[in-house]
């Protein structure tokens, strides 16, 4: 991110606060601003959502195609990240800039939906062997007010959590190929299980401590920040409360970004703390989501995207 | 230990508008007709198409006489003399300082016109300028007063004054400078113990009052108070404040001394300062906020 120009003594404002727990707008550090979410804001794409945390704003599609599913693991699907760092967030992504960025982002997304723990990719599967869903996901940064890892993973996962994918009506096997007929009615489709899906917590070291969701002027304090991917818990996405009473959140990816380095205690701290943060924005998250879908229920909703 | 996160729907979203509907001023759009072009002047913010005056930016018109001006709305500062401006310190140059101070060009802070220690007028020699840097170094947020505008609009400040130079520990604001209400006095310490600074340029510094401390001459005592942490009660004074001027800035309120006092008054109803982060609590305190003002207006 751009480097912004404080003083010594802001930034030692800054890092007394962090050490006091109690930061320049009155947030704890595990603490996140305030965010605001709609689904199905793209009308043409499966799924979508939109997301804005303070002055980032991130708006992902979700495509589906039919594919061929690996050899080596014929029973899943595929799911494929791209993100795409609009000129109109910093004049600094004009032309290639942004491409480091995206790609730094994708590969986490990617790395993070790895496991079978954090995404099942069985639910993509037509006919083992043969057939299977790819989901595209693509991820437009439009705005960019920092801390944009968190902000994609939880935009990525309302996007997932709106997608709709159409029914198989009948398939003709003509000798090695298979042809599908899918239903016509946008109504007649499965939603997909994204309660495991994990979600990214950006912990941005300042002096001893992380904090959770930086400023930017915090970030500008920071030498290193942490990115833990986490998974979530299915529980907050239904409404029936299966209790799975003791489920455990896991930790599914670890990136680094800056010059700086974590000592072990700290790492360790971090992880704790990114696990609590995490499981607050997966509950959070699966609140709104589901009061979304309550509410719009059986009618078209009126989107309101970026007017009002 | 638990985190505090709030995410809400687009169709919860809050109108921060807290004027009623018959005060609201006429928005023109840029490229927006204003008027023919019969008997009136083009100022500001216009140009002239097809006979017609138009807007040039988006903002309120402003009409004297035959002269049509629109204000703009969000711009940079445009400086005038005797102006408080805050600004930081983006390089050390010969014998002056670039400063940015959030208008179209950057500000330039002469040697000359610096107080030195050690007499108010003495000649600046060039060891003077072999110590700038340990004056005033790169990122140092300094209070400045505009001295003269250059002829293509940049900005010469001076510090000539005790009230005026470096600040140390304490949160800058950005806001826009249209929002900052003209005043004698852009210094003020308010009652709950606050020193702020509104510049004209939209930067506003808050910073715990100076406490009745008696700092010698020795530099390294004054290093050492700069670097004292500052204590839990003012830190959280200070982040009321700040989330008291966002919540007046979302509603688009001129800021002055008052305005500020009355939100951080008003927000006062709410405990926890992050509170007052929420949109909705955000709109409460701006909307009350007007209601005092309104009511010390008629009074």
């Amino acid at each position: 991110m751009a480097g912004l120009l404080l003083s010594s003594t802001e930034k030692m404002y800054i890092l007394h606060g962090v050490q006091d727990d109690y930061r320049s707008d009155g947030r704890s550090n595990i603490d996140y601003r305030p965010m605001e979410l709609e689904t199905d804001v793209v009308s043409h794409a499966s799924g979508s959502a939109r997301l804005r945390l303070a002055n980032t704003d991130i708006l992902v599609g979700v495509k589906t195609e039919i594919d061929e599913p690996k050899p080596n693991n014929p029973g899943l699907g595929k799911i494929e990240f791209f993100v795409d760092c609009s000129a109109n967030a910093t004049p600094e992504f004009e032309g290639r800039g942004g491409e480091q960025l995206a790609n730094m982002i994708s590969n986490l997304m990617q790395r993070a939906y790895h496991s079978s723990q954090a995404f099942d990719l069985k639910q993509l599967c037509i006919l083992e062997g043969k057939q299977c869903w790819k989901l595209y996901v693509d991820i437009l940064i439009l705005e960019c007010g920092g801390n944009l890892c968190d902000a994609v993973s939880l935009a990525v996962k309302a996007a997932l959590f709106n997608t709709r994918i159409p029914f198989v009506k009948a398939a003709l096997m003509d000798g090695g190929s298979v042809d599908f007929q899918l239903s016509d009615d946008p109504y007649d489709c499965k939603l997909l299980e994204v309660g495991n899906a994990p979600l990214l917590v950006t912990l941005c070291k300042i002096g001893n401590k992380c904090v959770v969701d930086p400023s930017a002027e915090e970030e500008s304090c920071s030498v290193i920040s942490l990115i833990v991917g986490i998974t979530g818990n299915p529980k907050y996405y239904s409404k029936e409360s299966k209790a799975s009473l003791n489920f455990e959140c896991k930790c599914s990816t670890i990136g680094m970004n800056g010059p700086g380095s974590v000592a072990p205690e700290t790492f360790k701290a971090a992880i704790t703390q990114g696990i609590i943060a995490a499981k607050c924005l997966d509950e959070a998250l699966g609140r709104t989501l589901l009061r979304e879908r309550q509410e719009c229920g059986s009618y078209k909703k009126n989107s309101y995207g970026f007017l009002k | 230990m638990n985190g505090h996160v709030t995410i809400r729907l687009a169709s919860e979203r809050v109108n921060h508008c807290v004027a009623s509907s018959n005060e609201l001023p006429r928005f023109y759009t840029p490229g927006e007709v204003i008027s023919g072009m019969q008997d009136f002047m083009r100022g500001h913010g216009t140009y002239v198409e097809d006979d017609c005056i138009k807007s040039s930016v988006a903002g309120v018109m402003q009409k004297v006489n035959k002269l049509i001006c629109v204000r703009p709305l969000k711009s940079r500062y445009v400086g005038e003399i005797g102006d408080v401006v805050v600004g930081r310190v983006l390089e050390v140059q010969q014998k002056r300082w670039k400063i940015e101070t959030n208008s179209r060009l950057d500000s330039i802070l002469q040697l000359s016109s610096v107080n030195l220690p050690g007499g108010e007028l003495r000649r600046r020699s060039a060891e003077d300028e072999q110590m700038m840097r340990k004056h005033l170094q790169e990122g140092d947020l300094i209070s400045a007063e505009v001295q003269s505008v250059f002829s293509d609009g940049s900005l010469s400040l001076h510090t000539r004054s005790l009230k005026y130079g470096k600040l140390s520990q304490g949160v800058l604001m950005k806001v826009f400078p249209s929002l900052i209400k003209r005043r004698k006095n852009h210094f003020h310490n308010l009652p709950c113990g606050i020193a702020i600074i509104i510049g004209n340029n939209g930067f506003i510094w808050m910073s715990p009052m100076q406490r009745n401390v008696i700092i010698g001459e020795n530099k390294d005592e004054i290093q050492n108070y700069e670097h004292q942490p500052i204590n839990k009660s003012d830190r959280e004074i200070m982040a009321r404040l700040k989330n008291c001027v966002a919540a007046l800035v979302a509603a688009k309120m001129m800021l002055d001394d008052s305005s500020i006092m009355f939100a951080y008054e008003e927000s006062l109803r709410y405990d926890d300062v992050k509170e007052l982060l929420d949109p909705e609590v955000m709109l409460d305190i701006a909307f009350l906020t007007q209601h005092r003002l309104n009511s010390i207006m008629e009074e």
